[in-house]
């Protein structure tokens, strides 16, 4: 869907996950690389600008800021602050609750909500290179149900997110 | 024409779609899945019109795409890995057959151990039977190469099966803008699958019968030799056809980069292409002359495009995402081969990369690059290698 956005405000993108054998609830990598020029790297993203966490559950599995750039962004799906996640003085660190969005707006079921749709607005907030429309667009386009209340959920994550 | 963001799955079933693709029988297979459940997709609203059918294998799916292009049908099926491996019997019956089936099939590594990943030993063990090979570097490609291949694949004179390849996820998973022609440009570029000799029982004939060793057998098998050779002249010319109506063309069966003046050239096939391109502006912009040449096509085998290219290089590197065991990579074989009767030959290499989906970084394609020249000053330090290899802690 962010790819979908940035597509739309004409930037070159490539989205492309990385899994094991499919199942629900299986942890999983997602890249995104964007530019104003045609992209034609193909490779994963090993130095990534910005990470994105979804489950803070994972971060005791995973260092997932192996390889953050040293001036990059660090979004995590958290109720606690950002200084919880800040490693270094230059990491710029942002957290917004989007489980409790989720929940809030029915995204999702109350006891597995799905947050991906809220952390996007927490992304547009942060990042600064993509319109909170462009992002709503494209969730409307592309969410198979409950398009509102997943919209909904990126417009108050985006109102939400904490930047450290 | 507009542009969508999909992936290399979506494309190809986007191209299976845009054909006209009459019959469609296919098994889902991790990373292909998406092709099936789209094409379903496409049949089940009414968008294709075609008949969609459910088998229990891909043994079986291949066998139906051969009865129904039997009868005059045109006919998609896709798979990877596997799935591939359980058609192998059927892919030689297609091509003996002459039937211009046309498949997609994802490269993945094959079992054990399980890898779901980008390997293309798959199709590789494909290479004696007698079906086109075509390897994509981008989601774009591998829609219009679907489409191409029909118009190669049905001509009279050829009548041969073809299959595109996708790396796994580096292309099956990859979603990145595609422009979707048409119908109505592709309806002009492709004429309706009509074959003069077809199963039709009002007017029966044998077909598949037998041949004793002073019948017919080996002049079929010439014809389909002949066939093949054809195919390459045909290939160019269908994709300056597409190139006349759609600005796309993916440089014929061999794709140079950047070769013109290049004294080493690294080759490929399939989606690492891209990364590499980015790595050789790099290089050149230091002034080192590098170069690229990607094969787009395993059958027919660009034999004489790579002569070409070996009689102004110095040093050719081969890499390969697939292994000939007891032997070496199967397309640095095939490239050395090519050039075994030129006077003046280039030393080649042979880079085994990217096993399993290991992936194949900016890095390590200038790792390559640097080698090369290396033997190039040097002479050849070894003739095949593993890069990015782990070893095993002993102790």
């Amino acid at each position: 869907m962010m790819a979908g956005a940035l597509f739309g405000e004409g930037k070159d993108v490539q989205a492309f996950p990385y899994f094991g054998v499919e199942r629900r609830g299986a942890p999983v990598t997602a890249f995104l690389r964007m530019d104003d020029r045609p992209l034609r790297i193909r490779s994963e993203i090993s130095e990534p600008d910005v990470v994105v966490v979804l489950d803070t559950f994972l971060m005791k599995y995973v260092d997932v800021t192996a390889g953050l750039k040293p001036d990059g962004v660090l979004i995590v799906n958290s109720t606690k602050g950002p200084a919880a996640y800040k490693r270094s003085p230059s990491l710029k660190v942002a957290t917004v609750d989007a489980t409790g969005i989720a929940i809030r707006h029915g995204v999702g079921s109350r006891t597995t909500p799905i947050v991906n749709t809220a952390i996007l607005g927490a992304m547009v907030r942060v990042l600064g290179i993509v319109k909170l429309e462009s992002v709503l667009k494209s969730i409307r386009e592309t969410a198979p149900v409950k398009r509102e209340e997943n919209a909904a959920s990126a417009i108050e994550a985006y109102e939400r997110v904490v930047i450290g | 024409m507009a542009k969508k963001l999909i992936n290399g799955n979506y494309a190809a079933a986007f191209g299976a779609k845009l054909a006209r693709a009459e019959v469609i029988a296919a098994y889902p297979i991790t990373p292909q899945t998406a092709v099936v459940e789209q094409v379903a997709d496409f049949v089940a609203s009414g968008e294709m019109k075609a008949r969609y059918v459910c088998v229990e294998s891909e043994h079986s799916a291949m066998a139906a795409c051969i009865a129904a292009a039997s009868a005059g049908a045109r006919t998609f099926t896709a798979t990877s890995s596997q799935g591939l491996l359980l058609m192998h019997e059927l892919l030689h019956w297609a091509t003996g057959a002459r039937t211009p089936v046309v498949m997609v099939n994802v490269n993945r590594a094959v079992a054990p151990p399980w890898s779901v990943w980008a390997d293309q030993t798959d199709s590789i063990s494909q290479r004696d039977t007698g079906w086109m090979q075509f390897y994509s570097e981008s989601t774009q490609e591998e829609l219009d190469t679907v489409i191409m291949s029909y118009k190669v694949g049905e001509s009279p004179d050829i009548m041969l099966p073809s299959f595109t390849t996708e790396d796994a996820f580096f292309l099956s998973h990859t979603f990145e803008p595609v422009e979707i022609p048409s119908q109505e440009l592709v309806d002009g570029f492709l004429p309706p699958f009509r074959p003069e000799i077809r199963l039709d029982v009002e007017n029966p004939r044998g077909f598949g019968s037998l041949s004793m060793p002073h019948q017919w057998y080996m002049e079929l098998r010439y014809l389909i030799a002949e066939a093949m050779d054809r195919a390459r002249e045909r290939i160019l010319r269908v994709e300056q056809e597409w190139k006349e109506l759609t600005g796309r063309s993916y440089g014929g069966p061999l794709d140079e980069y950047r070769t013109e003046d290049a004294d080493v050239v690294l080759m490929n096939a399939g989606t690492a292409a891209s990364t590499i391109r980015e790595v050789v502006d790099n290089l050149r912009r230091e002034g080192k002359r590098v170069g690229l040449a990607r094969i787009r096509c395993f059958r027919p085998f660009p034999t004489e495009e790579i002569r070409a290219l070996g009689r102004r290089v110095h040093t050719i590197g081969v890499m390969d995402r697939c292994y000939t065991f007891g032997d070496g990579g199967p397309f640095f074989t095939e490239v050395k081969s090519a050039l075994y009767n030129l006077k003046d030959r280039p030393a080649v290499k042979n880079f085994v990369v990217g096993i399993g989906g290991r992936d194949i970084t900016m890095k390590t394609v200038g790792k390559l690059y640097d080698n090369l020249f290396r033997i190039k000053a040097g002479g050849l330090d070894s003739e095949k290698e593993w890069i990015d290899l782990k070893r095993p802690e002993v102790g």
